[in-house]
């Protein structure tokens, strides 16, 4: 059987203002076949696949859809063509059950949720899903939300499928689980476009692989006939080594201890129950779990931004060898106490940083309130600036530059350049890597591991399970807000974290008391 | 599904969000935007009062600037004055719009301090001396709109309320005990006749001297304030993001409630210098809606007091000019409010072609498939 294409894209280019996202790209995908969009982030991977489901519309170019050149302006048009996108972000009602979600937004169709059902009951035997069409939303796990957004796509007949990123929130089980399905499609002649930024996954699940690299199309292989470096080498256009670093901690001694720390977020919900740990300096902790099992709060409770209820956190001074608790302090008490604790958060634009404020600016976030003065003094935060513009190659038109303008990778120098800069003891770090480059992931890495062998005690929350195994020294996994296993980085499988990511609590009980 | 597919054609344009706009560029936009909208000023004026366009406009600068060469200034000093008060409830409101905090309360405010001033001359005019008087006035009427402030700030830092209408709210609680104390004080008439005590000094020739240089002095401290203060910064940070603000340990909930009380303290500055240095009365009407025209001049000047400078002296100049213009043609003060608005619309709608670009359809077809 010759290969049918489904879609063709022609020379098609987008700018925002002076960013030129894709520039004159070229791309086909055939009926029956899973064909990976590969590239590193900002390459304009995600843009492009905006423009097929009529998310954005190209300034150049044309796209045809078997055979026929196809005008998408909007969303819906995009699933008069067949099109479905499944977003990183997923798009669906809370509150709602998976049948409503399903059938959300489709005109000139009776609703009746009975005969959904037994749609949606069809479609799931069909390729292997495994969902209950009247669990609400938000009692469903993230892969179970992914199968709802994948069954939506399919329920409106789409028999060309983009997944934006679909394993990034993935256990190395569930990914296993997603692959085998969508496999399944593509023997049943659907053509499966992927985005992805892991080249294992390629390898793995595609049949072709097509690579862009700063919003221009590089070239199309077979993955039969590629490897992790030639696909790497298209993808940052230079060879590159890919392995990380890893030396052994050298003169550990406790720097924090978390003693059975329970927290509660406003709706009353348990975030951390019973979290026990410590880190010592010179070494990276690492955290592995399924997204929002407690991450965010564990890291908020030690920086002094989240009320615990029970519980203590203690930080061993390195100078006097005082042991003190830094429970009820806010960010600014911790700071006055003498403990040098940084922390990279995960919301950068949100939180670590101010977006609309220049890097000078950004620079004084932590030290402005120094001083009797009611003035501000620019001129070390502005020196400081220029520091880390050179030393972390920072790209930026210059140092009065609102940070929001800059690239993923850039915002992200400055950030971890000015958490370092105030020489920490206690380094914590969520998702450093998380948007950006290969190259700035390299040099997030490496300037992680300078701090460890300056002996600075580093948490590192992570997602990628490959980088957590290869940097971490210690690797602890949390699940639903408690700690599910500790296992020594260096002898683990990704496959054991993926299990105690999901491993059931095991006393039965809900909402232990603590 | 998809059945008219062949036919459809690439839409005529489409709008493309950017931020990349040079700033001489949007300003050479913004300038455009001004000299447009003085011609369409013009040009509607000439439609409805029969008078050509030189004509409008000599009556428009004689209904600001009066009989200049003839030595006599008092319309320009009047235009100054005016300037002055629109502009100072403009950078009353700019602290609390920097923080997103939607003060829209600023006429209550101005009022509650007009209010705190005329109580102040009534009551202690003949009793106290001179300075002491004006001590107290300044110190009360800036306490009167800082609580007229402080209040849905506490609220909003506490319980997380709306502070847009509860702003507005207050306006109407301050317009009504206005209204009551001009019924005690005023006796029958409803009117409080003007009182001598208390009043700023003339300088020269000129009554309005002390608002207008009063103002000046805001207008450089606030500038400093929010660029080179440390309570300036925090101000940024809270407004630009709470979680930041709480991540480098600032007490979000103090700022708001600081800045609510500069914000409104200088809202009551307005009342008082409109009561003290200008009516030496007051009535439901002393603010006149500037409060709430205020909030343009602070967008429009983007909150950088020396834009709002220009901004108000536009604004101001249009406002008296069409008046005199409206005057001379026998029509009534709704014409002066209506081209007025028609200009703000203008200048604010002149934004959208700095923040967005629109592509046309390009006609040529290359590509077949």
């Amino acid at each position: 059987m010759t290969k049918q294409p489904a879609i063709e894209l022609k020379n098609i280019t987008k700018r925002f203002g002076k960013v030129v996202a894709n520039k004159n790209v070229n791309l086909t995908a055939y009926r029956g076949e899973i064909l990976s969009v590969l590239g590193e982030n900002g390459s304009g991977k995600t843009t492009l696949m905006n423009m097929i489901s009529g998310i954005y519309f190209p300034d150049e170019g044309h796209i045809f859809i078997d055979g026929k050149e196809a005008v998408i302006t909007s969303p819906k048009e995009a699933f008069g063509y067949k099109i479905g996108m499944i977003h990183q972000h997923f798009k669906l009602v809370d509150v709602f059950s998976a049948a409503e979600n399903i059938v959300l937004g489709i005109e000139n169709g009776k609703y009746n949720l009975k005969d959904s059902a037994k749609e949606i009951k069809k479609i799931s035997e069909q390729y292997g899903f495994d969902v209950d069409p009247k669990k609400k939303i938000y009692t469903m796990s993230v892969s179970e939300k992914q199968t709802v957004e994948i069954i939506k796509v399919l329920y409106r007949g789409a028999d060309i499928l983009i997944l934006d990123e679909p394993t990034a929130v993935l256990t190395p089980q569930e990914t296993e689980k997603l692959f085998a399905i969508l496999r399944r499609m593509r023997d049943d002649g659907k053509c499966i476009i992927i985005i992805t930024h892991k080249l294992h996954e390629v390898l793995s699940l595609s049949d072709r692989v097509s690579v862009l690299r700063k919003g221009e199309y590089i070239g199309t292989v077979n993955t039969s006939e590629t490897s992790e470096s030639e696909l790497t080498e298209m993808m940052v256009g230079k060879k590159i080594d890919l392995n990380i670093q890893r030396d052994e901690p050298k003169n550990t001694e406790e720097r924090l201890t978390v003693n059975s720390i329970t927290c509660v977020d406003k709706t009353g919900t348990v975030m951390l129950d019973n979290v026990s740990f410590s880190v010592k300096s010179g070494e990276i902790l690492g955290i592995a779990g399924i997204a929002g099992s407690g991450q965010r709060e564990l890291l908020e409770s030690i920086a002094g931004l989240q009320r615990l209820e029970y519980g203590d956190i203690f930080y061993f001074d390195p100078k006097t060898g005082k042991k003190e608790s830094l429970r009820d302090k806010n960010p600014l008490q911790i700071r006055q106490m003498g403990v040098r604790l940084s922390f990279v958060p995960e919301d950068r634009l949100g939180m670590g940083l101010v977006g609309n404020m220049d890097i000078v600016d950004n620079m004084m976030l932590r030290s402005y309130s120094k001083g009797h003065s009611l003035f501000l003094k620019r001129n070390k935060p502005k020196s400081l600036a220029m520091k880390i513009i050179n030393d972390l190659e920072v790209v930026t038109p210059s140092a009065s530059t609102p940070v929001r303008r800059l690239s993923g990778g850039n915002v992200q120098k400055v950030l971890v350049g000015r958490e370092i800069s105030s020489s920490p003891t206690v380094l914590m770090v969520a998702y450093p890597v998380r948007g950006l480059d290969i190259n700035s992931s390299y040099m997030i890495y490496n300037l992680l591991n300078q701090q460890k062998a300056q002996g600075v005690a580093i948490i590192f929350v992570g997602e990628d399970l490959d980088v957590l195994v290869e940097l971490c020294d210690r690797i602890m996994v949390i699940g639903s807000g408690r700690v599910t296993g500790v296992v020594d980085a260096r002898t683990t499988t990704k496959e054991e974290i993926g299990l105690l990511m999901t491993k059931p609590k095991d006393d039965g009980k809900e909402n232990g008391n603590g | 599904m998809a059945k008219k597919t062949d036919s459809k054609k690439e839409p005529l344009f489409h709008v493309v969000k950017r931020d990349d706009m040079p700033a001489g560029k949007a300003w050479l936009i913004r300038i455009a935007a001004i000299v447009f909208s003085f011609l369409l000023v013009g040009l509607l004026s000439m439609a409805i009062t029969e008078k050509s366009f030189g004509e409008t406009y000599e009556i428009m600068f004689s209904g600001v600037f009066g009989r200049l060469f003839e030595g006599k200034t008092t319309m320009l000093w009047k235009y100054l004055q005016e300037i002055a008060i629109l502009l100072c409830l403009a950078l009353a409101l700019t602290p609390a719009f920097k923080m997103k905090f939607w003060n829209c309360g600023a006429e209550g405010q101005a009022l509650v301090g007009g209010l705190a001033s005329i109580f102040c001359m009534i009551q202690f005019g003949s009793s106290l001396s001179y300075p002491v008087l004006m001590v107290v006035i300044v110190v009360t009427s800036i306490l009167a709109g800082a609580i007229w402030g402080i209040i849905p700030a506490v609220f909003k830092a506490l319980f997380n309320t709306n502070e847009t209408l509860f702003t507005l709210m207050m306006n109407y609680i301050a317009t009504q005990i206005i209204a009551y104390y001009v019924y005690i004080e005023g006796g029958g008439s409803n009117v409080i006749n003007p009182v001598a005590y208390g009043n700023f000094p003339t300088v020269g020739n000129n009554d309005y001297f002390v608002n207008i240089v009063t103002v000046a002095g805001i207008t450089v401290l606030m500038y400093a304030y929010l660029r080179f203060s440390k309570q300036g910064y925090e101000i940024s940070v809270v407004g630009e993001s709470q979680n930041t603000a709480r991540y480098v340990g600032i007490n979000v909930k103090k700022v708001i409630i600081r800045t609510m009380a500069i914000s409104g303290g200088l809202c009551g500055v307005a009342g008082m210098l409109l009561v003290a240095g200008k009516d030496h009365s007051i009535n439901t009407n002393l603010v006149g809606g500037d409060g709430f025209t205020a909030i343009l001049m602070s967008w429009l000047g983007q909150f950088n007091p020396f834009i709002m400078v220009v901004m108000t002296a536009i604004v101001i100049f249009l406002r008296l000019g069409v008046a005199k213009v409206a005057d001379t043609a026998l029509l009534n003060h709704s014409f002066s409010e209506i081209i007025v608005g028609i200009v703000i619309l203008i200048l604010v709608g002149c934004e959208f072609f700095i923040h967005y670009s629109i592509k046309f359809r390009q006609s040529k077809k290359e590509v077949k498939a």
